[in-house]
């Protein structure tokens, strides 16, 4: 230490020989802002920004209710529904249509996705239909689904499932692309058959892509019951949304989409749970990372 | 240079040969490559042999035919006696990554393959067998951990415990610690020599290591590309049980200049 001081002493040309080389690397405040506050602070400014474009008077309150109208409709279709009145109906409806919907889209996609992903056959000769029938607008099924199952629950559970379907195939099969060669050799070496190398390997691997398959069909299983409600009627809780803005309701409008998003939500933060739950083994930290 | 024997030493005449190969040919006719050109190899009980190349002689090739993964062309290769036609539970083997699932635990991985033979009850059957293997690769305590708390010399000398669980006559080793640090490297080559030891294990290794090699085999052979084929064999003369320090001895740098000659020669062409 001190020789290198007398050194740095000796050298002349060093300007200041104890100049300190302690630094802090700069990070902006809104970075080091915690979770909670950065996202108060957007809400915070969403909600300002509505309020100064409806005190402005450009647009007319029926096309868009004030923060504080939809907060009163909230606080309305949130007790209607605590108190069990005739809100509660439509949204076990919708909540039916939703459970069906993902049961089904699970149940066929994992199936799909496994003969897709693992036959070569399936491969070559499943997969280009399932991508042509992926990139037909899905929504225009619709009125076949009516035609076929009735204005009751069932079209809409075949809308939500046709809908969530695909990623959870997609999710499926690239999770059984997903083990290394390593990993398939490591199989062979031990002698295993197909399915125990499909059962003890190829699945578990692939886990993570099947769940990331399952969230983006969490989000369109709840698209494809409300769009259903919207075009084929029934009583479910897209027939709330419906009737209510063909009243001018905006505000009302508002509540039931908020309380429809709470509900996706929670679709999707299960299957998150059930995502660290089950794939133990990988840490993923924020919820909206698909991997 | 001409201190280096290459006759065949007393030892390897004396022992039993566990593994023969004769004239194996490998050729992918899609793409017009001929991997290998009619390999010829004796393997006897309890030797350590290497074979050294550079990346695409066809070595790896080589131990997947040995191990009964891809089937060659042509020639024939023998196991105690029987033809492997496919993967067999005698063979052990490793690759340079441990490839640890990580869904089970330490304990789990190793039984593995008992799992994948007989069953999942032959395999809580063999746990005591794995804590005795762990113990030996000094794994002490990591039997309920999961792989992704252990490091990467922890993970290989597990994968070490799996290849040994069946109890397998010989162990085919493709680079298994070229993944690690160095240090760690001469480490757990010191290790394989003694387990190899111990049980009086046939290992044979690939390698693109020259003092790898040399510091771990009784005789290398230098492999050249296109097609691939021994274009020497090195009998190392060091006594046993090596040491690190043997590394700095002349008669290792001597093995290792040879080699490298050889390499220099053939193999980058």
């Amino acid at each position: 230490m001190s020789t290198t001081d007398e050194a740095l002493a000796r050298g002349g040309d060093a300007p200041t020989a104890h100049a300190s080389t302690v630094w802090v690397e700069e990070v902006s405040w809104v970075d080091r802002l915690p979770r909670w506050a950065s996202m108060t602070m957007i809400f915070v400014a969403f909600v300002g920004i509505w309020e100064l474009t409806c005190r402005s008077g450009l647009v007319s309150p029926i096309i868009l209710p004030t923060p504080a109208r939809t907060g009163q409709e909230l606080i309305t279709v949130g007790t209607n529904l605590l108190t069990g009145s005739y809100m509660l109906a439509p949204l076990a409806v919708t909540l039916t249509e939703v459970f069906y919907g993902f049961l089904l889209a699970t149940a066929l996609g994992f199936t799909l996705g496994v003969i897709v992903g693992e036959t070569t056959f399936g491969e070559r000769a499943v997969m280009p239909y399932l991508v042509a029938l992926d990139t037909m607008p899905k929504v225009a099924f619709a009125p076949l689904f009516i035609a076929w199952l009735g204005f009751g629950v069932e079209s809409k559970v075949a809308l939500a499932t046709f809908i969530a379907t695909f990623p959870i195939i997609v999710g499926t099969a690239a999770g059984l692309h997903a083990a290394d060669e390593n990993a398939r050799m490591l199989f062979k070496t031990m002698g295993a058959t197909r399915w125990q190398t499909l059962i003890k390997m190829k699945l578990p691997t692939g886990l993570p892509h099947f769940f990331t398959g399952l969230k983006i069909g969490a989000v369109g299983v709840m698209a494809g019951a409300i769009t259903g409600e919207f075009l084929g009627g029934g009583k479910g809780f897209g027939e709330l949304i419906r009737v209510a803005s063909t009243n001018l309701d905006t505000a009302r409008v508002f509540a039931l989409i908020i309380y429809l998003s709470i509900l996706g939500l929670a679709l999707f933060m299960g299957v998150s749970w059930a995502q660290r739950r089950f794939v133990f083994w990988q840490k993923s930290s924020t919820i909206a990372e698909p991997t | 240079m001409n201190d280096v024997t290459t006759t065949v030493g007393p030892v390897a005449q004396r022992a039993r040969p566990v593994y023969v190969l004769r004239g194996v040919t490998k050729t992918f006719p899609r793409r017009n490559v001929q991997a290998l050109e009619s390999v010829d190899l004796t393997l006897t009980e309890g030797s350590f042999s290497s074979v050294i190349g550079a990346s695409g002689c066809g070595k790896s090739t080589l131990l997947k035919i040995m191990a009964g993964l891809v089937p060659p062309t042509a020639g024939s290769v023998v196991l105690e006696g029987a033809p492997v036609v496919g993967p067999r539970k005698d063979i052990g083997m490793m690759f340079q990554q441990a490839t640890l699932f990580p869904w089970r635990t330490v304990v789990e991985n190793i039984v593995l393959p008992i799992e994948i033979r007989d069953g999942r009850a032959a395999a809580r059957a063999a746990h005591g067998h794995a804590r005795e293997l762990l113990e030996m690769a000094g794994l002490n305590g990591f039997e309920q951990v999961y792989p992704g708390e252990l490091s990467g010399g922890m993970a290989q000398r597990a994968a070490i415990c799996r290849m040994l669980i069946c109890e397998p006559s010989v162990l085919l080793l493709d680079e298994p610690f070229s993944a690690l640090d160095e240090l760690t490297r001469d480490f757990m080559n010191m290790e394989l020599q003694r387990i190899c030891t111990s049980r009086n294990a046939t290992a044979f290794l690939v390698t693109h290591s020259i003092q790898e090699a040399v510091i771990l085999s009784d005789r290398v052979y230098v492999m050249s590309p296109r097609p691939g084929r021994f274009v020497e064999q090195v009998d190392v003369d060091l006594p046993r049980p090596r040491t690190l320090d043997m590394m700095t001895t002349p008669r290792f740098g001597a093995l290792v200049d040879r080699i490298r000659a050889r390499l220099d020669k053939g193999a980058f062409l």
